[in-house]
C-alpha cells in the first residue's frame, strides 16, 4: 500500500473541500496527480489500496462527520438512512425489521458481522465491481480505462446474463438490489451547498453509457442520506440471496420482491435483481407479470420466466439463468 | 542384536482381538495392553500448547521480530513465459532504506532441465508469479516501493495453462529436455528417468506397491459387466492460515532460521546445501506452526532469496509470502483426468482394473492419481499409465494424500456405479471385493450410526430439494520414517523434557509424545515437558505421509523406558528389592511384590548422582520387518465415510449434512486430537467436492481468484455435522503400534459426497467441484 496523507472531516462542507477524484477517476488515471477520496466504513477503498489498483494520495475520512449516522423512520415519509450508517446498524433497526423485511434480509446477509459492523451504507452503494479482471493489476480491463473486457471470452461464471454486452461485471451490492425494490433514492451534497436527490435507478451507470463508472457520483460529490419510500400494511416483500457459498459471500444471484397488495391481489409490484446485469435492474417484464394477479405457483412461475426473458449467458454462466427463475419464483412465493 | 520375544496385542477388540508373538530389541519396553487397560495413552488428553494458541502468546513464525530485523520481498514475473534478457537493480539498491538486492540465478521448488538450454544467465519464466528478483529494507512498503524500481526486460513468449490445451501438439512448450523433481520430503516430485514428449511427461506404470499385474484382456474378456469413465478434478491451492515464510538470521558463526515448515530437518538439509554451510552451522526452528497440508516440506525460494539478503546484508530477514503468492507460487493440489475401467463378475469378484491419468501441476512433477486402484481392493489384473502435463502455471505440492485423494474420486464412483449394475448394496459389495478386516468393521460400525438404510433408489426422493445418501473409502500406507529419534532429560527436580526436532504441525504431536512418556512413567502428561520443532534437538521426521506417529512416539517410550530402568536401578537397594521387580505406577516407583514398597519419581530422580540424566533413542525396525525397505509397514490405514446431501434441483446447489467418518490409526492415542484431524481433513474434503478450485484464466495465463474472497473455502455453514467413528486396530509393530490420521481423514469425503449426490438426482457427474453450474447441467437445466 502506497503513503498518504490522512484528512479528518468534520463537516461535508470540509470534506467536498477536500475531495478532488472518484475512486473510480483514479481507476482510469482520469484523476489529478495527487487524488484525495473520500473513506467511510473503507472496506472497499482499503481492498483497492491493497492491491495497489489505486494509489490516493490523501484520504478524507468522512466517517466521524456529525449527523450522517442516523436511522429516522416516519410511518408517513417512510425511511432515511444516513450515509454513514453501518450494516450492523441497519440490521439491528427494529422499523427496517418491521416494515422493510427484505431490506433487512439483504442487509442480514451481506459480508460478515465483522464487516457490516464496518460498512458503511453510502460506501456500499459506491463500491466497485468485485469482477476478478477489474480487481487484478494483471488485467487493464475495458472498466479501467482499455478496450477488452477479459471476462467476455474469458472466466465469466459470476458475471451478468442480462445487458452484459459491453461489461459484463455485476455490481457487487446486494443491499442495493433491495433498495431499488422499494424505490429508494440516493441525497448527494455537491459544492456550494447543492444537493440532489437521485432515483436509485438513476444512481447507477451502465457500462454501456460509460464503463468508467458505477455510479453518477462526480468528485466534487458527497452521498450524504438513502430515502426509502413510506410502506403500508399492505406492503409485502422478499429478499434472496445465492452465493457460492452461505456464509460471507457475493451475490451470484440476488432479488427483492416488493409487492403491494389488494386483498389476494397484486396490486403492484417490484422485482429487483442483482448480479444479473452489471447494475441492479428492475426487471420489469417480470414486475408486470404479477400486477393485477393472485400470487400463486403459476403466476409467480410466470414473473420468474418473464425475468430472465431475452437472458445472453456468457460461456460459463448459463446456469445462472435457471437459478434466477427459481429464487424469483422463492422470492415471489414467500413475500408476507 | 540382542532380542527378546513379546507378545503384543493384535486385531481388532471387539471383533478378532488376539495376540502376537513378535521378536523385538531386547532393549524395548514390554507390550502395552490395549487403551482400555492404560491410563493417559488412549485418552482425550488436552492439547500441550492450547493454551499458548488461544491466548495469543504461541509466537508463529510471522510473528518473530528480532533486532534490525529487515522485511523481504520478491519481484515476480506478470507473465506466464519469457526470456530475460537483463535485469537492472541499481535504483532499487539506491533506495533508502533498501539493504539489499539479489537477484535468482536459480530456482527450487519446480522440475529441472536435465540439459541446460538457456542462453540467458537468469532463468527463464515459466509462470506467472515466478520469482526474479528480492529486497531486503526496514519496512514491507520500502521492499514493496523497491520491486517497483527494477527494471527487467522481458522477451514474452508464448504459454499454456491448461491441461488438455498444453497437450496439444502445436502447444507452447514448457521443458524443451527431460526434467527430473526431486520428492520434497512430503511427497511431489515424481518417478526418475521418464521420458518427456512435448509437454507430456511419463507413463509412470507402477508404484513401490509394484508395477501391472495378471492379464488385463483376459480380464475384461471374463467380465460379466465392465464400467468405464472418465473422471476430472480441479486444481485446489494451499490456504495454510499461516503463509509460506521464514526469518533467516544469518551471523558470522552460524545460521538460525525461523520457519514455517512442517520438515525442520529438510529445510536444514536444503539451506546447508544451498550455501554450502555445515548442518551444524545451521538451526531451524518451527516452535509453533500455522498449518500446513504438504507444501511447506522445503525452503522455497522464499527461504534461498531470504539466505542470500540475510547474508548480504548482515541482518535478520524476514520473508512472509502474502495470500497472492501463497496462491499462485507455493505449491497446489493437481488436477486430473483420470480414465478408469473396471469389470465384474456377476458375484461381484473384480477381473480387471485399467486405469490412465493427466494430470498437470504446472511446472512441477507429481500429477499422479495415486496407487489406490492398485491396492484397495482384490483385483488380478491391473494396468496404471500416469502421465504428467506441463504447464505454464505454478507448481504442484503434495497435498494431504497427494493423488489418492483424485485417484479416488474416480476409482469409488465407478464402484458405487459396478454395484448398481451387480444390483447389490455399495457396502455389500465392497463386503465381497474388500479384504481388508477394518474396514469390514468399519462399513459395519458407519452404516449403523449413518443409519444407512434411508438410503433410497436413485433421485426417487420426490420434491425439489432432494437427499442422497453416498459411501465411499479409502487406504492410506503404513509409513515410518527411521530418521526419529527422541532424547528425554530427567531433572534432579523431578522435571521430565522430551527434545525433538520434530515439529507439531497443529495436529498434536507435542501431546501425544507427552502422553507416550506419561505412561511410560507412571505419570500425567500436565507433567511431562515437551521441547520440539528445533534441529539442535535429535533429528524428527518430517510432517508428511502421516508418518510423524508412527515414527516419533516408539522412540519417545523407548527413551522414557531406558529412563525408567536407570531409576529402578538407581533406587532398587533403598527399597529392598531388585530393579526388575520395579514398577510405576501414579508417580511412584513401586514393589511389584509388596506395594508398600515405594518411592515418589520426584525422590528418586533426586536420588541421581548428576543434575540431570539423558537417554536417547532412535526409531527401530518394525517389529517383524517391513512390508519393502525401511519405510513402509505392513497393513494399511483403512477408512470408509458416509455422507448425507440436500441438492436443490432449481438452483443446483448441493449442502453436505452430514458425514460419518470411521477411521483406523492403529493404536489411537489421544481421542480428541484424532478427531479433530477426522474434522478437518472431513471439512477440507467437502471444500475439495463442492467449492475450492483455481480460476486459471486461459488468455492471459493468471490465475483470477488468488485471494480469499474469491477462491472459496468453506465458512460456518458450508460444514455438515460430523460424527468420526474411531477402530483400534492393532498390529504389534512397534512399541506403541500408532500411526498417523492427518491423511487419511481427507480421501473419501469428496466422492462419498459425490456417490451421495448420484443417489439424490439420479444422475453421476463425473467433475469435481460439484458447483451448481455441473448440477444444472446433469439436469438438463441449461
Amino acid at each position: 500500500m502506497n503513503k498518504f496523507s490522512w484528512f479528518e472531516a468534520k463537516t461535508v462542507d470540509e470534506a467536498l473541500e477536500q475531495v478532488n477524484a472518484t475512486v473510480s477517476e483514479v481507476l482510469t488515471t482520469k484523476a489529478p496527480d495527487q487524488p484525495a477520496v473520500f473513506k467511510s466504513g473503507g472496506i472497499d477503498l482499503l481492498d483497492l489500496m491493497k492491491e495497489g489498483l489505486v494509489e490516493p494520495q490523501k484520504v478524507i475520512n468522512i466517517k466521524n462527520i456529525p449527523g450522517l449516522d442516523t436511522i429516522s423512520y416516519i410511518q408517513k415519509s417512510g425511511l432515511k438512512l444516513g450515509a454513514n450508517v453501518t450494516l450492523a446498524q441497519m440490521e439491528a433497526n427494529t422499523d427496517i425489521k418491521e416494515h422493510y423485511k427484505a431490506l433487512h434480509q439483504a442487509v442480514a446477509h451481506a459480508g460478515t458481522p465483522q464487516l457490516r459492523n464496518m460498512a458503511s451504507l453510502g460506501g456500499n452503494l459506491a463500491q466497485r465491481t468485485r469482477c476478478w479482471y477489474f480487481r487484478s493489476l494483471d488485467h487493464q480491463c475495458l472498466r479501467k480505462g482499455s478496450g477488452t473486457c477479459f471476462a467476455r471470452n474469458g472466466e465469466n461464471e459470476f458475471h451478468a446474463v442480462i445487458k452484459n454486452g459491453s461489461c459484463s461485471s455485476v455490481h457487487a451490492s446486494s443491499v442495493a438490489t433491495a433498495l431499488l425494490a422499494f424505490g429508494a433514492s440516493v441525497e448527494i451534497a455537491g459544492p456550494n451547498g447543492k444537493q440532489r436527490t437521485v432515483p436509485m435507478q438513476d444512481f447507477f451507470v451502465s457500462p454501456g453509457d460509460d464503463s468508467s463508472k458505477e455510479c453518477i457520483l462526480e468528485s466534487n460529490e458527497l452521498i450524504t442520506a438513502v430515502i426509502v419510500p413510506p410502506v403500508s400494511s399492505k406492503t409485502k416483500s422478499f429478499y434472496i440471496k445465492q452465493g457460492a457459498r452461505e456464509s460471507y459471500d457475493w451475490a451470484i444471484a440476488d432479488v427483492a420482491v416488493v409487492l403491494q397488495m389488494s386483498g389476494r391481489n397484486c396490486k403492484n409490484a417490484v422485482v429487483a435483481l442483482g448480479a444479473a446485469a452489471p447494475v441492479p435492474i428492475v426487471s420489469d417484464a417480470a414486475s408486470a407479470a404479477l400486477k393485477g394477479k393472485e400470487i400463486t405457483e403459476q403466476s409467480a412461475e410466470e414473473s420468474a420466466e418473464a425475468s430472465m426473458k431475452g437472458a445472453t449467458p456468457l460461456s460459463k454462466n448459463a446456469y445462472k439463468v435457471p437459478l434466477f427463475k427459481a429464487i424469483v419464483k422463492r422470492a415471489i412465493l414467500q413475500t408476507t | 542384536m540382542d532380542t527378546k520375544k513379546i507378545k503384543l496385542p493384535y486385531g481388532i477388540p471387539g471383533h478378532n482381538l488376539s495376540e502376537i508373538e513378535r521378536e523385538i530389541p531386547a532393549n524395548e519396553p514390554p507390550a502395552w495392553p490395549v487403551n482400555e487397560d492404560l491410563k493417559v495413552v488412549g485418552k482425550s488428553v488436552k492439547r500441550a500448547d492450547a493454551f499458548a494458541k488461544v491466548t495469543g502468546f504461541a509466537k508463529y513464525t510471522s510473528d518473530i521480530q528480532l533486532q534490525g530485523m529487515l522485511y523481504g520481498r520478491m519481484l515476480r514475473s506478470g507473465y506466464p513465459h519469457a526470456k530475460i534478457r537483463s535485469i537492472d537493480t541499481s535504483a532499487a539498491e539506491k533506495l533508502d532504506g533498501v539493504y539489499a538486492v539479489h537477484v535468482f540465478k536459480n530456482l527450487v521448488g519446480m522440475a529441472q532441465p536435465q540439459t541446460d538450454g538457456n542462453s540467458s544467465e537468469y532463468p527463464d519464466v515459466k509462470f506467472a508469479g515466478q520469482p526474479v528478483a528480492g529486497v531486503a529494507a526496514i519496512t514491507i512498503e520500502i521492499a514493496e516501493e523497491a520491486l517497483k524500481l527494477i527494471k527487467v526486460d522481458y522477451e514474452y513468449l508464448p504459454f499454456v495453462v491448461d491441461l488438455e490445451e498444453a497437450q496439444r501438439p502445436e502447444a507452447p512448450i514448457v521443458f524443451k529436455t527431460n526434467v527430473e523433481q526431486e520428492d520434497s520430503g512430503g511427497g511431489g516430485g515424481g518417478q526418475r528417468g521418464l521420458k518427456t514428449v512435448g509437454n507430456v511427461r511419463g507413463p509412470s506404470t507402477s508404484s513401490f506397491f509394484g508395477g501391472p499385474r495378471g492379464d488385463l484382456e483376459k480380464g475384461f474378456k471374463d467380465a460379466d459387466i465392465i464400467v468405464e469413465h472418465t473422471y476430472r478434478t480441479q486444481v485446489h491451492t494451499h490456504c495454510s492460515l499461516e503463509t509460506h515464510g521464514v526469518v533467516v538470521d544469518w551471523r558470522p558463526d552460524d545460521v538460525t532460521i525461523y520457519a514455517s515448515t512442517q520438515n525442520t530437518n529438510n529445510v536444514r538439509h536444503e539451506f546447508a546445501e544451498m550455501f554450502d554451510l555445515p548442518k551444524s552451522k545451521v538451526r531451524v526452528i518451527t516452535e509453533f506452526m500455522g498449518g500446513g497440508f504438504g507444501a511447506k516440506h522445503s525452503l522455497g525460494n522464499f527461504g534461498v532469496m531470504a539466505g542470500y539478503l540475510s547474508k548480504k546484508s548482515g541482518r535478520p530477514v524476514s520473508m512472509m509470502l502474502d495470500r497472492k503468492e501463497e496462491h499462485i507460487s507455493s505449491g497446489n493440489r493437481p488436477n486430473s483426468i483420470h480414465y478408469l475401467k473396471i469389470g465384474a463378475k456377476k458375484d461381484g469378484s473384480l477381473t480387471a482394473i485399467q486405469q490412465k491419468s493427466h494430470g498437470t501441476a504446472g511446472v512441477g512433477l507429481g500429477a499422479g492419481v495415486g496407487r489406490i486402484a492398485q491396492v484397495m481392493y482384490e483385483c488380478p489384473s491391473f494396468t496404471t499409465e500416469q502421465y504428467d502435463v506441463f504447464t505454464h502455471a505454478g507448481p504442484g505440492a503434495a497435498w494431504r494424500a497427494p493423488g489418492n485423494v483424485q485417484g479416488a474420486f474416480g476409482l469409488e464412483q465407478a464402484i458405487d456405479e459396478l454395484a448398481e449394475k451387480l444390483n447389490m448394496d455399495p457396502l455389500a459389495f465392497r463386503d465381497v471385493i474388500d479384504k481388508s478386516e477394518v474396514r469390514k468393521v468399519e462399513r459395519r460400525q458407519g452404516a449403523e450410526k449413518f443409519d444407512w438404510s434411508r438410503r433410497k433408489k436413485p433421485g426417487s426422493d420426490p420434491g425439489v430439494v432432494k437427499k442422497g445418501f453416498g459411501v465411499a473409502q479409502s487406504t492410506w500406507p503404513r509409513f515410518v520414517n527411521l530418521n526419529s529419534t527422541v532424547e528425554i532429560r530427567a531433572y534432579k527436580d523431578g522435571a521430565i523434557e522430551v527434545r525433538s526436532g520434530v515439529q507439531d504441525i497443529g495436529t498434536g504431536t507435542k501431546t501425544v509424545l507427552a502422553q507416550v512418556v506419561a505412561e511410560e512413567l507412571g505419570m500425567k502428561a500436565d507433567d511431562i515437558t515437551v521441547r520440539i520443532g528445533d534441529t539442535l534437538f535429535p533429528t524428527g521426521p518430517g510432517s508428511g505421509g502421516s508418518i510423524v506417529t508412527g515414527s516419533i512416539t516408539p522412540p519417545a517410550r523407548n527413551a522414557a523406558y531406558q529412563l525408567k530402568l536407570q531409576l529402578f536401578d538407581q533406587v532398587a537397594e533403598k527399597l529392598e528389592t531388585e530393579p526388575s521387580k520395579l514398577s510405576v505406577a501414579d508417580g511412584f516407583i513401586v514393589s511389584k511384590e509388596d506395594n508398600t514398597k515405594k518411592i515418589a519419581i520426584k525422590d528418586a530422580l533426586k536420588e541421581m548422582r548428576t543434575e540431570q540424566v539423558t537417554t536417547t533413542a532412535s526409531r527401530s525396525d518394525d517389529y517383524g520387518g517391513f512390508k519393502m525397505g525401511s519405510f513402509l509397514a505392513h497393513d494399511d490405514l483403512g477408512s470408509v465415510q458416509f455422507a448425507e446431501v440436500s441438492v436443490d434441483t432449481e438452483t443446483g446447489f448441493v449442502k453436505v449434512d452430514k458425514i460419518v467418518a470411521a477411521h483406523s490409526c492403529g493404536r489411537p492415542l489421544n481421542i480428541k486430537q484424532i478427531e479433530s484431524q477426522i474434522n478437518g481433513g472431513v471439512i477440507q474434503g467437502v471444500s475439495y467436492a463442492l467449492y475450492e478450485y483455481r480460476v486459471m484464466d486461459n488468455e492471459t495465463g493468471h490465475q483470477m481468484n488468488g485471494n480469499l474472497d474469491q477462491y472459496k473455502l468453506p465458512c460456518s455453514m458450508e460444514i455438515p455435522e460430523i460424527e468420526p467413528i474411531i477402530i483400534e486396530d492393532y498390529a504389534g509393530r512397534s512399541s506403541t503400534d500408532a500411526y498417523g490420521i492427518g491423511e487419511p481423514a481427507n480421501i473419501a469425503t469428496a466422492v462419498a459426497v459425490a456417490n451421495a449426490v448420484y443417489n439424490a438426482i439420479g444422475v453421476r457427474i463425473y467433475e469435481l467441484p460439484i458447483t451448481p453450474d455441473k448440477v444444472l447441467k446433469a439436469l438438463n437445466k441449461t
